[in-house]
């Protein structure tokens, strides 16, 4: 048992041990009012380090990943039978991310070796968790592949190459775009140093994406009281509809 | 200008929501539909999430039929003891279709079921009012040639006969007992009001006079789409009141310029653009269906559908 917890340890330490992140960021809530259009989250650090800066390794890497509240999802895939297209087979995705967007200092494949993703789920389809295939369906990574392509084009899964700064190896910043159309939930943002494709320090900081105001309002009284909730809806448009026939009246009269 | 909705969650711009709630409405009040079948397909265009699509859409409904039906109460074209009567058979449909569909859903395939649903109605419809329009326009232009109005068929000789004065029918009870609950099944299926198939039953099955049959239908209607809202807001919490509030604000104008645009109309040009509208977005989901989707996956919540 002992041997173990050592070897846990001795695999969560970080590879070459010295440099470490210190992190900032602009904001660690994200408030979505009614007129929430996207917002944009500035993430800025610096590398603490007792030494001078190594020489003997490639440059300072960074790679910062932003992930949404993981929730299952099902993937459908639609097949022409008797002459129309319906859906045929479908795969549960297990885990994945509402919102994930990686934004890394160069290339992902020159900043991550392909051991280090495996390990810390970095790129996105390794951020994503799918087991449940049913046996009728043989090709199940098809599923995965769609399901990132369908979020990548509504930008809730972003990949962008080269769009962290990073000034005298030692200081980095990058902005992450959210979208317009953002889950609520708690957000975790991952910063990875790398040297050689090789994960130095990782760091991890949370944000809350809530509604405020009138949002927060309606949604917990639509979950709280639905009765209530249904019951002002009708009384809203009811109310609507007469107001509209009164002043039409007024009006033609 | 942009707002976020707080049960959708997504960000849409508003003038659009009202500019769709407006055109909806329009036809709504010319042609005593809910709009039901023309808004939802919409919604999900703009990227509204299907189920609360559905829903908020059945809220909206109330408001815009609410308003319709207002005007029509002025000038005395609806005909309340046809409407409740009708009522009664669309409550008890409803709760039978709720049913159905929580059988379907169980089984799979029921957003497949809704499409072939509309399909096939839309189409049935869509044509028979329409060619009957075409044929009504042509006699009506030739003179001399009185069309038929009120032929004794097997309708007259049923019991529980009851004295429907707006309407200027004498018929039995059970007919429009029977077109409710039709009509209410269908609705709760294919999550609409109901109004484009229960407008030309009235017509045809019934023998009611068009200008009655608009005011009565939003009657009807009103009261099926109130309880929709309260079944979907208290079991799947998918109604989204800001969302609705957006499309109503549109959607009561529009039923008000539309009403004032159906008396102005013949009985026969309203019947053909209905069925015109009603052929193309029947036209729209066939095609939907028959042609290969230029995206083959789809995401769905995990469990749900």
């Amino acid at each position: 048992m002992m041997r173990w917890l050592l070897l846990l340890i001795a695999l969560t330490l970080p590879v070459q041990a010295g440099e470490e992140v210190v992190l900032g960021l602009s904001q660690n809530r994200v408030s979505i009012t009614t007129n929430f259009d996207g917002s944009e989250i500035l993430i800025f650090g610096a590398v603490k380090r007792e030494e001078a800066i190594p020489t003997d390794g490639g440059p300072l890497h960074v790679i910062i990943a932003v992930s949404g509240p993981t929730l299952p999802i099902t993937v459908r895939r639609k097949d022409k039978r008797y002459g129309i297209w319906i859906n045929t087979d479908a795969v549960e995705v297990d885990e994945a991310p509402s919102f994930y967007a990686i934004a890394t200092s160069g290339p992902f494949t020159e900043v991550l070796k392909d051991i280090e993703d495996l390990r810390h789920h970095i790129s996105i389809p390794r951020a994503i968790r799918s087991v449940g295939a049913p046996m009728s369906v043989t090709d199940s990574e098809a599923f995965t592949e769609a399901l990132i392509r369908i979020r990548e084009s509504s930008d809730l899964y972003q990949l962008n190459e080269g769009t962290v700064d990073v000034t005298e190896d030692t200081l980095f910043g990058a902005s992450v775009a959210l979208p317009a159309n953002l889950t609520e939930g708690h957000y975790t943002a991952r910063i990875f140093l790398t040297r050689d494709g090789l994960v130095i320090d990782e760091h991890e900081a949370g944000i809350d994406v809530q509604k405020v105001g009138l949002e927060r309002f309606l949604y917990n009284l639509a979950h709280e009281r639905p009765l209530v909730y249904g019951l002002l809806s009708l009384a809203i448009a009811i109310a609507a509809g007469w107001a509209a026939s009164a002043v039409f009246r007024y009006l033609r009269s | 200008m942009q707002i976020y909705l707080p049960i959708a969650e997504v960000s849409v711009n508003a003038f659009l929501l009202l500019g769709l709630g407006g055109i909806v409405g329009v036809l709504s009040g010319m042609f005593g539909v809910g709009g039901g079948f023309l808004m939802t397909p919409l919604l999900f265009f703009i990227g509204i999430p299907p189920a609360v699509a559905v829903a908020t859409e059945a809220n909206q409904i109330v408001a815009s039929s609410f308003s319709g039906v207002l005007a029509h109460f002025r000038r005395k074209t609806v005909d309340l003891r046809m409407g409740l009567v009708l009522l009664v058979g669309g409550l008890m449909g409803a709760a039978v279709g709720v049913q159905v569909f929580a059988a379907l859903r169980a089984v799979g395939q029921v957003d497949l079921l809704v499409k072939l649903c509309y399909v096939l109605f839309l189409g049935i419809i869509g044509g028979l009012m329409f060619f009957e329009s075409l044929n009504a326009i042509r006699k009506a232009s030739k003179p001399g040639a009185a069309p038929k109005r009120k032929k004794h068929n097997w309708i007259h000789a049923l019991p529980f006969k009851m004295k429907f004065r707006t309407s200027g029918l004498y018929i039995s009870v059970i007919p429009p007992v029977l077109v409710g609950v039709a009509v209410g099944v269908l609705a709760a299926i294919m999550g609409v009001g109901g109004g484009f198939i229960m407008v030309p039953a009235m017509i045809y099955l019934l023998g009611m006079p068009t200008k009655v049959v608009v005011g009565t239908s939003l009657f009807q209607i009103i009261f099926v789409t109130a309880f929709t809202t309260l079944m979907h807001a208290t079991t799947n919490y998918t109604v989204d009141l800001l969302l609705a509030l957006l499309l109503l604000i549109g959607g009561v104008i529009g039923a008000q310029i539309g009403a004032r645009i159906g008396v102005k109309l013949k009985a026969e040009q309203l019947r053909i653009l209905l069925a015109i509208m009603v052929l193309a977005v029947c036209g729209k989901l066939a095609f939907d269906l028959l042609v290969q989707p230029a995206e083959l996956y789809s995401l769905g919540a995990a469990g749900g559908h």
